[in-house]
């Protein structure tokens, strides 16, 4: 039987010292009524090798194609030894270290990860991880409003990631809480402060904050930090975490600094895997550290005066405070962090800002080499990281069909939630792209527009 | 040693890293002026060090893991290798449908498995673990009585021995939490029940078997009395893994259930996660579920989004969950098959009777004598505790020394000094009476060296850890030391 050890002669003495004749009575307590009879209409067992197959078939996909799309999740180069350790039975197979004394080697991880994370953003402190970037955001939001314990409005911009503005909507509805969009400038692709205005009379928790947010562009933070610390609310940073090697951590953000910031965790070392498992990231300044929600460890001594680590700050969480939890996730997807944590170890300061500009430089090279075709251009003219708008000559959607049916993801068609940019792509090149990919793109972007019916954009 | 403290400069090589290209124009006040702190060492340092750090752990591949409420059973390597296959790791989530069908397929197919194997009319697969699978499972209940314009209903109900995330759950979705008391035998209190519904309550959360290790017998009862108050039942499906295949908790009358993949379906629990919390509803609650999920059409397979689903409750991650973790499940339950399921509730079943029966005759007391273990079971050490001093925490920090890892402690609330002990389908008799023989030492111990165990554990990294320095002195991140 798969997975199950009994033989023959186990089972007859196991049911002998319990004192039944058959595995049946186990279940006498529930109403026969409700018992099943027959297996469930599943599909039959399938062997290892069988099973194998099957998925072998399904892993590969109609074409090899490049790709070209971010929006949230980046393809990068991931070290061999990142998974190779990560997978290894003892992190794996491993519970949530709630016995701290046999589970030093996670705690230590994140401990670890803590102080990396802590460091990249420039501020005091790191939770040990949150389900993904997005709901990150939304666990943020909820902590900043109970930090500023009087306003329930926020200020979103509608340069974050419209997925993720979606996510917090589903997350602080319930909580009496008014997410409000600020809309950016179609010019220059960021939020402006004066587009702020309209709201400084009221009282404000927090504004959200992109760097970069979801075009690439690069949001003027520092002006963005001091108006709403002007007004009394917490600045919330969204960051891409490989970014952050090279551009200013958001502890640095303005007079004051931002005061938490979240982000996706993807980029260090997760592999795409369709969209998940993936990490969320928080840090904050130390002020706040008793509003954070999940994980946090911290450092002690055992008995003998050695050091340890364990979970800290738990009066926090659900299994103590049930309905009074500041959440109430009990994860903090500790085999994706414990890989971060590897892939970070591995990358250095050094590997980290070169990945960060090796990518901004591919997508500006990319970006040089699509709006050298007739017809096409880009939005937004001002500072970018790894991702740019694209405005084609001709319908989005059947630009990108085209563009697959020739092996290329051409990026994110941008119709649905800006419609106002007209037929617009965001397209990505991390350090993955070599000049020979970036010049099949253009090239088959050029065949492409060929084909179709070409209209303004 | 942290790995801080390995790093030299100039000892990383960053052949991992692309070849340095001159840096981006960005304007100086957005760039990063001094580097963070990240280790620079070699990759043998990295190597060594994160290997010599997870052989600090415990883990089901290295010891027996009775933990109760948690499924610790084996988690299959086959699940994992393919899981991982180049193909699904490189699929971006916003490639177009026609690029991803063959893991699509795989998502399609988990969702009708969950369906039969739970008796719910549909399924999604997004929420990212239990408690996330609670929340959407809670909002749905919430966006079912909106829908009818019922605003009176501001209460969810709990058994006293509930998980704390039913509670925190319930505060997240806007509602108060109202508890009902558990009877001597460990069911809900009917006559309590009774008196909490009425028209404030919005549903009642419910796992069956329960956190005390029993089957709710009155469950058709407990289902009459909620939806004769206009409540709605929502099973969390913590110990689903005790009835695969023998009952379903849509034949019990739940209108909503969550499922823990990384128990029942056994996905790896990884130090702390990436879990997943599939949630699946009756009819009535269908178009409330959480977007994405994955539809089969004429032309193949694709997402329904807010598009199609405009009554959703939402979207809860940016993407659609954590695929990895389902293709996991999916492997695992085409794995068990039509057979298979069944097989689990039995063997798991099995053990815990089998264990709670052993640990009796070995002179521990049962909370609940006269039950029958469903996966799991309790044993009180309250008596031990008043004649030895020996508690729940001591003889759990002992059965490390001993090569095991501690049962669950202190919870449910509800029995004193208590251990509860989950043994899964997994593990062998041989390994349960190794087990049964730790924990008799450790009892005799108790009476003749107490403070050997009240010491322990001794042979691990660390002995016993002082939580309330750590949370008193916060200690969360390491600083260079300025010299």
């Amino acid at each position: 039987m798969p997975f199950i050890p009994h033989t023959p002669e186990d089972l007859r003495a196991m049911l002998e010292r319990i004192g039944i004749p058959a595995l049946d009575g186990l279940f006498d307590e529930i109403p026969a009524g409700l018992r099943l009879h027959k297996p469930p209409a599943v599909p039959p067992a399938l062997g290892e090798a069988e099973v194998a197959r099957l998925m072998a078939r399904r892993a590969v996909p109609e074409r090899r194609t490049l790709n070209f799309i971010g929006a949230g999740a980046y393809e990068h180069h991931i070290p061999a030894a990142v998974w190779q350790l990560a997978t290894r039975g003892e992190f794996y197979s491993a519970y949530t270290p709630y016995q701290a004394e046999a589970s030093q080697g996670t705690l230590q991880v994140l401990y670890e990860f803590q102080t990396m994370m802590a460091s990249l953003a420039g501020l005091d402190v790191s939770n040990a991880g949150l389900y993904d970037g997005a709901s990150a955001l939304g666990e943020a939001l909820l902590m900043a409003v109970r930090a500023h314990r009087g306003a329930r409005r926020v200020l979103m911009p509608a340069t974050v990631h419209p997925a993720y503005r979606r996510v917090v909507r589903a997350l602080v509805k319930h909580q009496g809480i008014e997410v409000i969009e600020v809309p950016y400038c179609t010019d220059c692709g960021h939020t402006l402060a004066e587009a702020l205005e309209p709201y400084s009379k009221q009282e404000v928790a927090a504004l959200v904050i992109p760097q970069p947010n979801f075009f690439g562009v690069l949001e003027p933070v520092d002006d963005l930090v001091n108006w709403i610390h002007a007004r009394g609310g917490l600045a919330v940073g969204l960051v891409n975490p490989v970014l952050l090697g090279l551009l200013k951590p958001p502890g640095g953000w303005g007079e004051s600094g931002a005061d938490i910031a979240v982000g996706e965790g993807q980029p260090l070392g997760i592999p795409l895997s369709g969209g998940g498992p993936y990490f969320g990231f928080m840090t904050c300044k130390a002020a706040l550290v008793r509003q954070m929600p999940g994980r946090i460890v911290g450092a002690t001594l055992d008995k003998d005066g050695r050091p340890g680590y364990t979970l800290t700050l738990q009066a926090r969480e659900q299994h103590i405070r049930r309905s009074k939890a500041t959440s109430n996730i009990c994860t903090n997807q500790g085999l994706m962090v414990t890989a971060a944590t590897i892939h970070m170890a591995l990358l250095g300061s050094v590997g980290l800002r070169r990945v960060a500009a090796a990518s901004c430089a591919r997508t500006q090279a990319l970006a040089e080499k699509l709006t050298a075709i007739p017809g096409v251009s880009r939005l937004f003219a001002g500072p970018h990281a790894h991702e740019a708008v694209i405005c084609l000559p001709a319908s989005s959607s059947d630009v990108l069909r085209s563009l697959l049916q020739r092996g290329i993801l051409g990026g994110l068609d941008l119709r649905v939630d800006y419609p106002e940019l007209g037929h617009a792509l965001l397209v990505c090149a991390t350090e993955t792209k070599l000049t020979e990919d970036l010049d099949c793109y253009a090239e088959q972007l050029q065949a492409a527009l060929q084909d179709s019916r070409v209209s303004p954009c | 040693m942290l790995i801080f403290e390995l790093s030299r400069p100039g000892r990383g090589s960053f052949h991992q890293a692309p070849a340095p290209v001159p840096e981006p124009q960005l304007p100086p006040a957005l760039l990063r002026a001094l580097p963070p702190l990240l280790p620079e060492v070699s990759e043998l340092d990295a190597v060594r060090h994160y290997t010599r750090l997870s052989q600090k752990n415990f883990s089901i591949d290295t010891q027996f893991y009775p933990l109760g409420s948690c499924t610790m059973k084996y988690n299959p390597r086959a699940c994992n290798q393919l899981a991982m296959l180049p193909g699904f790791l490189a699929a971006h989530p916003a490639a177009p449908e026609a690029a991803i069908q063959g893991l699509l397929a795989c998502l399609y197919d988990l969702q009708e498995i969950l369906k039969e194997v739970t008796g719910m009319a549909a399924v999604s697969l997004t929420p990212m673990a239990g408690a996330q699978g609670e929340f959407a499972g809670v909002a749905m209940i919430r966006a079912y009585h909106d829908s009818r314009g019922d605003a009176e209903r501001t209460e969810i109900i709990v058994p006293d021995a509930a998980h704390g995330t039913n509670p925190a759950t319930a505060a997240m979705c806007g509602y108060a939490t109202r508890e009902v008391s558990t009877d001597r035998e460990g069911n809900v209190d009917l006559a309590a029940l009774r008196s909490a519904v009425g028209p404030k309550t919005a549903g009642l959360m419910l796992t069956n078997p329960s956190t005390l290790g029993v089957f709710e017998p009155s469950i058709e009862a407990i289902r009459d009395i909620v939806h004769g108050a206009g409540g709605l039942l929502y099973y969390d499906g913590a110990n689903l893994n005790a009835i695969l295949g023998k009952v379903r908790p849509g034949d019990m009358g739940f209108d909503v259930i969550h499922v823990n993949l990384h128990k029942t379906f056994s996905t790896p629990h990884g130090g702390g996660g990436p879990g997943a919390g599939p949630v699946g509803v009756s009819a009535r609650l269908a178009e409330f579920l959480p977007v994405p999920v994955v539809a089969k059409e004429e032309g193949g397979y694709r997402w329904l989004t807010e598009l199609e689903r405009p009554r959703s409750i939402g979207r809860l991650s940016a993407h659609g969950g954590n695929v990895g973790v389902l293709l996991r499940a999916y492997v695992y339950a085409r794995m068990l098959g039509r057979e298979g399921m069944a097989r689990v509730a039995d063997y798991a079943t099995l053990n815990a009777n089998y264990l709670m029966a052993e640990l009796a005759r070995a002179g521990f007391e049962l909370a609940f004598p006269r039950r029958r273990a469903s996966h799991e079971f309790i044993v009180s050490l309250k008596n031990l505790k008043e004649t030895t001093g020996i508690g729940a925490m001591d003889v759990a920090k002992r059965l490390l020394d001993k090569g095991f890892h501690a049962p669950t402690t202190y919870f449910p609330m509800l029995v004193s000094e208590c251990l509860l002990i989950e043994p899964t389908e997994t593990e062998s008799k041989e390994t349960l009476d190794a087990f049964v023989a730790a924990m008799r030492e450790i009892l005799e111990e108790a009476h003749t060296r107490p403070e050997l165990v009240k010491n322990a554990p001794h042979t691990l990294p660390v002995r016993r850890l002082d939580d309330v320095k750590a949370a008193r002195d916060l200690n969360l991140t390491w600083k260079p030391n300025p010299g």
